[in-house]
């Protein structure tokens, strides 16, 4: 998987989780939370479904790895690597 | 025996709503807890529940319509029910096929934002073709079929200017007729935080639990044993709710709250308290709750932490009596056994009906969930 699927899939992911935030409305380097009220439980739901989605376990000290769109395509190909 | 199946109230601040889509027609046969229509309110499309069992008669009004908090939707013969042989209906199986995959599948994918659109547009969202994730209908998909239509003015006041009309209502109404009174306290949480943090991390992701979590646990508990805060002030007088229920006020992304009760808040334990907690949010986002969910807070509690205040202090949502606020966790100079130490720290807060309790009572309770907080392992 290349990163620009990874990003159309962490979208899905994300747009599933949250599903009030239009996919096409999403900015890839703006931080969820100034995006869209991001919180703490839709942080949690995000690591759930990169779980579930990708095998990778994201220990809560790795939460702020995962703050925007291209930071989650960027933690995950490291972690996948 | 004939019964009539009304729009029911949802809560102090929801006078009408317009029926979305019937999910039974004449002859289905229903159970109590079934979902039988969707209702689009102020507070999103929610989810209305039959409470008897029994076979559709009749249903009086089409969706589209706007009626308003009792009117008689459907018709249902409640005795045919219990008499009627089953081969006059669809074969079991298939209904409950049927029922599992209402239950699993959202009918039709769609955003909160593109089905307000829709109904606004007299746009049939079964007609329609997303091009959002997973095939969902996105705004843009409604427009483009939408455009041509005249919007309707029979659906006006949903939205979000109808939920902030009706948060208007209900919170003028608080604020007319209840005597609130004011209690803060600021608890050294950090028991609570390491625990967490230490249970965190030795489950896997899908077992972990968020503050409020605990916040929700030690209310219901508080509540169970100090009387006064879980109940209803209605008529000019006070009935204390035989079981706990906690609403969580949630926040939505474009505005507005709704705040969805956990049920049973205080008998189940933390594990299944998170998962009703997450469930609440995501549905109350998507506009997806119950109509039995939104009416049935005994109290509530709401957490600004995520937006980093210190204190909040709430309004109380009528006919309840109490509501418990929390602030943000944060790290602050507590003095432990004669030091100065960081500690994590959270300020709680009471809005309690001075009708019902003095701020003596509404100290014991406060200062009883406080000591549950303390100990979160015994939650």
């Amino acid at each position: 998987m290349n990163r620009e699927q990874m990003a159309r899939r962490v979208l899905e992911l994300l747009t599933a989780i949250a599903p009030d935030v239009e996919a096409n409305s999403v900015i890839s380097g703006v931080a969820f939370r100034d995006q869209f009220d991001f919180d703490s439980m839709d942080t949690l739901n995000l690591a759930i479904a990169l779980h579930r989605e990708f095998g990778v376990d994201v220990p809560e000290a790795d939460y702020m790895h995962l703050a925007s769109l291209d930071q989650c395509v960027a933690y995950l190909a490291e972690r996948i690597a | 025996m004939q019964t009539e199946f009304r729009l029911p109230a949802l809560g102090a601040d929801m006078d009408a709503g317009t029926i979305v889509e019937w999910h039974v027609a004449p002859g289905s046969r229903c159970k109590r807890g079934d979902v039988v229509a969707v209702v689009e309110t102020d507070k999103g499309a929610i989810d209305v529940e039959v409470f008897v069992d029994g076979i559709v008669r009749e249903l009086l009004v089409p969706p589209g319509t706007r009626v308003p908090v009792g009117t008689v939707l459907a018709l249902l013969d409640t005795e045919a029910a219990a008499t009627a042989p089953e081969k006059v209906q669809v074969p079991a199986e298939t209904r409950a096929e049927e029922r599992a995959a209402k239950a699993i599948a959202p009918r039709v994918k769609i955003s909160p934002a593109a089905r307000k659109r829709a109904l606004e547009m007299h746009v049939d969202v079964a007609s329609l073709r997303g091009t959002g994730p997973e095939g969902a209908i996105t705004v843009a998909d409604v427009e483009r079929v939408g455009l041509t239509s005249q919007p309707s003015p029979a659906v006006a006041g949903e939205g979000a200017a109808g939920m902030r009309a009706a948060i208007a209502a209900a919170m003028s109404r608080s604020k007319r007729e209840i005597p609130h009174y004011y209690l803060t306290t600021t608890v050294d949480v950090t028991p609570a935080v390491d625990w967490l943090a230490a249970h965190n991390a030795a489950v896997p992701v899908t077992g972990r639990l968020l503050l409020p979590v605990l916040l929700v646990k030690a209310v219901a508990l508080a509540c169970r044993e100090h009387a006064g805060f879980s109940g209803f002030h209605r008529d000019g007088r006070y009935d204390e709710s035989p079981v706990v229920h906690v609403g969580v006020a949630v926040a939505l992304r474009g505005g507005g709250l709704v705040a969805p009760a956990i049920m049973d808040t205080a008998d189940k334990p933390l594990a299944v308290l998170m998962e009703g907690f997450r469930d609440l949010v995501t549905r109350a986002r998507a506009g997806r709750l119950r109509a039995s969910e939104l009416a049935a807070s005994t109290i509530i509690l709401t957490s600004l932490g995520e937006a980093s205040v210190e204190t909040v202090l709430p309004i109380i949502q009528p006919p309840q009596v109490a509501i418990v606020g929390a602030g943000v966790v944060a790290v602050r100079p507590w003095i432990v056994d004669g030091n100065i130490v960081p500690r994590h720290v959270l300020t709680l807060s009471l809005a309690a009906d001075h009708r019902v309790t003095d701020g003596r009572l509404g100290a014991h309770f406060l200062a009883r969930i406080a000591a549950l907080l303390a100990a979160p392992a015994a939650l």
